[in-house]
């Protein structure tokens, strides 16, 4: 069992508290979808519905057309090692809009809760992972501005790097294994970013 | 005319039809053939050239723009075009105009036997997954067809793929003959 004690839902919450026409959101598909969306849904959320590894490229080409806005994307552990990569392509470009906040409970949740590679090894037959460290990974991607997150005491300073520190910024969040309600945004991809840019002042073509 | 001049003008022409339809974000690997193009667009104020490590980011990489509010294209060769398939769904999903350029390998008297399987699949996978298809092998059609591609694209909302066949490119053979 991983010994994280920090709550996702109560996190996310208070990373999106006040949230206005400034932040743009893209959550995620499963867990960080449902938390995001549990915190209030808004046309400036992007929540998917799949496109697993997407969420971060995603963000870097919105930061990269809405310089003045903020770019906050929030994904599970599962999604960001499949796009691991695309912290180089971020790296490379230096969005300083742009802020990524993995929440790693060391599992697949939507799936059964199997480990991930960021479990520990030695962890037992069914619960081992490798060990992945998503922090160290961003920063040697290029990330210079990259951190890990335990503690309560910490997040009120993830929340303001979250949503002000000058970016690229990414944060690591271990969060605690929980079985929690989901709670579903629209569905309806079409509709979702028909909202997000009807939001933004952007006429229909 | 010879025929590294007019493979410079057909390159120079597909950089034209960007600014003619105001295109923001250019995203690509490296790949030889799309080289001078990737070259102009880098060099280009109004363009943002992205680097990727994988074909797969630029899918997600262009709806982030349209969320945003622009035009993006995506460079790649066929062999890339494996690696966006799940990915290029999104187009479908969210809607929004998606446009790739494919430079065509293991098509038209490929040396690499390693090129043809992903080659031969590439127009039969993108049409698979709802993506229009235009292809043009004669440099004098080339300016048209990626124009005609960009309005089905951002006019007519459509996923559109333009395959540069390798009769087109010129054949790669490390020097053999």
């Amino acid at each position: 069992m991983s010994n994280a004690t920090l709550q996702r839902r109560s996190l996310v919450k208070q990373m999106l508290a006040g949230a206005d026409g400034n932040l743009l959101v893209i959550a995620g598909l499963g867990s960080a979808n449902w938390d995001v969306t549990e915190a209030g849904d808004r046309p400036l959320n992007m929540p998917l519905w799949g496109s697993m590894g997407a969420p971060v490229p995603m963000g870097l080409g919105l930061a990269l057309a809405q310089p003045k806005k903020r770019v906050l994307v929030i994904t599970g552990d599962g999604d960001m090692l499949m796009s691991l990569s695309s912290l180089a392509t971020v790296a490379a470009q230096q969005p300083d809009n742009l802020a990524v906040v993995v929440l790693d409970n060391e599992k697949f949740g939507e799936t059964g809760n199997q480990a991930t590679a960021t479990a520990p090894r030695n962890n037992g037959p069914t619960d081992s992972g490798a060990g992945t460290d998503l922090a160290m990974i961003a920063k040697g991607c290029g990330i210079a501005d990259s951190a890990t997150v335990r503690e309560v005491s910490e997040v009120a300073q993830l929340v303001k790097d979250a949503r002000t520190t000058k970016g690229p910024v990414f944060r690591l969040v271990k969060v605690m294994v929980e079985k929690l309600e989901f709670v579903m945004p629209p569905q309806d991809g079409a509709h979702l970013k028909d909202r997000f840019r009807q939001a933004l002042g952007i006429k229909p073509t | 005319m010879n025929v590294e001049l007019k493979s410079a003008e057909w390159k120079d022409q597909i950089f034209d039809v960007f600014q003619d339809h105001d295109i923001k974000q250019v995203f690509h690997v490296p790949d030889a053939g799309h080289s001078r193009l990737i070259e102009l667009c880098q060099k280009s104020n109004s363009i943002r050239t992205l680097a990727l490590t994988t074909e797969e980011e630029g899918i997600p990489l262009a709806a982030g723009a349209w969320l945003g509010g622009q035009r993006s294209v995506l460079l790649m060769q066929s062999s890339g075009v494996g690696n966006t398939i799940n990915l290029m769904g999104m187009p479908k999903t969210l809607r929004f105009p998606f446009l790739t350029l494919i430079t065509m390998r293991g098509d038209y008297g490929e040396f690499n036997s390693w090129q043809y399987p992903m080659g031969q699949a590439t127009p039969k996978v993108l049409e698979a997954m709802g993506v229009l298809v235009y292809s043009v092998d004669k440099p004098e059609e080339v300016k048209a067809t990626v124009d005609a591609a960009a309005r089905s694209a951002f006019n007519g909302g459509q996923s559109v793929a333009v395959l540069l066949r390798q009769k087109l490119l010129g054949i790669k053979n490390f020097g053999k003959k």
